[in-house]
């Protein structure tokens, strides 16, 4: 019978991302309940130091692929070589971060091992002896509530800042992994990669985002989200309507044709509320509005709102937050 | 089949159909109730087929829209419209429980009783698998999330979305290329689109017509509950002039909500 419970743990620039250690914490409580191990599964080149920091999240175990071939994530690469760790060890579970990387290797894995993947997910319980996962669907306006009860590996993917991430500190053993991947299994040749410099949080990890909207009037206008980001450490969103007038680009969208976010703050500026934004964004624990109708959907949402200006509210809340944070 | 790469193009559009995104959800005995429901082309879906339109309008060739589903979905006619050449249709009580794992294994059936040089699909309909498991089925390379696509020399040049920028992925054709927004601006369908689309073939396929059956397409994934999200409670209007009411939010997001 299948057993063990793997957490797939995503290195970007030589360190792990956040989502993993609340996978290992979630995976932690249903592999104490049911008996299993817990490992995380550690892949690129350099990264065996990193596999540490695992154990200290909970994991028993660290499976570490450290390759030349893994030097870049590569669909290809890097799933032949989970299939392949997956099939010899036969887990119950693989976890994912909900995350570009995550998404696509986790679809891909799926179908070469034969698996159902639950995608997008925002909780997991364990119940009757099954992962039931939670996932909203429909731009978050139904719950669904599913597992996948007859055929291993379960497989989820599971979005960044919903699952709290908790030290639960044990040294994990090191297992090295195979890396059997030849020249014909690498059709993906990467060519270029352009990264966009900022010192700014990544959007879909962000713990605090400042977003803007048809409000914000024009380009202009999203110097004062940028400035009370900055005053709080935040990153940048926007909605639709200011990514398609051309104001900003579309990396920066929230939304059901954007990015879905779970911050612990969101500040939603000149933003009406459309569903398909709220699609992206109503898992934030604390949402804030600012807008000058006080009829604006947004505010339905919002467990802060203030009915205003916001080229006078936002440089102030910037100036206040600046204060207060000193 | 996949054939040599000429210069005319046969293309392949996975198409999905889905709620209007202004739909009204309501539940009916546990299930979501799709009664009365508008339904319309999974948005990311139009940029693959306006992609592939754009393809053959520069190449030559054949533009085939492949779905998978119960019933025919009505969307197939507006991919028509908008100037695709003919449509399979995958259909079958089976697949009413349909999950991503057996829909990739349908589609792929589906795709393969054509020649192809390329495959394209949306990067997202909800779960964002079942291109990419299309393309495990079919042997062939994929490149996700892609906003720029190049074909030439029995090769795609293909920018994709990366978390914090982007990367430029090569692969040989045929290949899955899964469309994000910013690959192009999908066309409306003109009038003569409309009627001409219905005129276009739909060739409607059982999972029996593709030598599959029930058992090799059953669900893995198994769904337990649908509810509607909680109604949030009424929020705090922080009321004032601009600078009073945001001196008062900077306080309350710090000593209430405890989130700065």
């Amino acid at each position: 019978m299948a057993k063990g419970i793997f957490v797939f743990a995503e290195v970007k620039d030589g360190n792990i991302k956040k989502v993993a250690y609340e996978l290992l914490t979630a995976g932690r409580k249903a592999a104490d309940q049911t008996g299993e191990e817990l490992a995380g599964v550690l892949f690129g080149k350099g990264v065996a130091s990193l596999a540490g920091s695992l154990g200290e999240y909970g994991a028993d175990k660290v499976y570490v692929a450290d390759d030349d071939k893994l030097a870049q994530y590569t669909t290809d690469a890097y799933s032949k070589v989970l299939a392949d760790l997956i099939k010899e060890k036969d887990p119950s579970t693989v976890l994912f971060g909900c995350t570009v990387q995550g998404r696509d290797l986790a679809a891909k894995v799926a179908q070469k091992v034969g698996a159902g993947l639950l995608s997008d997910c925002t909780g997991m319980e364990l119940e009757g002896g099954n992962i039931v996962f939670t996932r909203p669907v429909y731009s978050g306006k139904a719950i669904m509530k599913a597992a996948i009860p007859e055929v291993s590996p379960v497989m989820a993917t599971i979005r960044p800042n919903v699952l709290p991430a908790e030290a639960a500190a044990r040294s994990a053993a090191v297992e090295n992994v195979a890396v059997n991947v030849d020249a014909d299994d690498l059709r993906q040749v990467i060519k270029d990669v352009i990264m966009q410099i900022s010192s700014r949080p990544e959007l879909t990890e962000a713990n605090i985002i400042v977003s803007g909207g048809r409000g914000m009037k024009g380009s202009e206008g999203f110097k004062v989200i940028e400035d009370l980001a900055d005053a709080i450490g935040g990153a940048v969103g926007a909605s639709r309507a200011a990514v398609d007038s051309g104001w900003i680009e579309q990396r920066f969208q929230v939304g059901q044709t954007g990015k879905v976010v779970s911050p612990t703050l969101y500040v939603a500026c000149g933003i009406s509320g459309a569903i398909q934004h709220l699609a992206g964004m109503s898992s934030s624990k604390c949402i804030v509005a600012i807008n000058k109708d006080e009829e604006a959907n947004i505010f339905k949402l919002a467990d802060y709102g203030i009915v205003g200006d916001l080229f006078q509210v936002v440089p102030v809340l910037a100036e206040e937050i600046k204060k207060i944070m000193k | 089949m996949s054939r040599k790469p000429g210069n005319r193009m046969n293309i392949a559009v996975l198409l999905k159909q889905t709620f209007d995104t202004e739909a009204k959800i309501e539940l009916d005995g546990g299930k979501i109730n799709k009664k009365g429901v508008g339904l319309i082309i999974n948005p990311y879906d139009e940029y693959a087929v306006e992609e592939a339109l754009k393809l053959k309008e520069k190449e030559g060739g054949e533009v085939i829209i492949v779905s998978a589903a119960a019933d025919t979905p009505d969307s197939m006619r507006q991919a028509l419209a908008m100037g695709a050449d003919k449509g399979i249709s995958v259909e079958d009580a089976a697949l009413a429980d349909a999950d991503e794992y057996s829909l990739a294994v349908a589609l792929g059936k589906a795709v393969s009783t054509i020649p192809y040089d390329l495959v394209l699909a949306g990067w997202q309909g909800g779960s964002a698998q079942v291109a990419v498991r299309v393309a495990e089925e079919l042997g062939i390379p994929h490149v996700n999330v892609v906003t720029k696509l190049e074909i030439a020399g029995g090769k795609a040049t293909a920018t994709r979305d990366i978390e914090g920028g982007s990367e430029v992925v090569e692969v040989p054709v045929p290949a899955v290329i899964t469309a994000q927004k910013g690959l192009n601006e999908p066309r409306y369908p003109s009038m003569k689109g409309i009627m001409q689309a219905k005129k276009k073939p739909i060739q409607k396929l059982s999972l029996g017509d593709l030598g599959l059956s029930a058992d090799q397409v059953a669900a893995r994934v198994k769904v337990q509950s649908y509810s509607l999200p909680a109604a949030k409670a009424a929020g705090k209007m922080v009321p004032g002039e601009p600078a009073e009411a945001a001196a008062a939010l900077a306080k309350m997001l710090r000593e209430e909500a405890k989130v700065i």
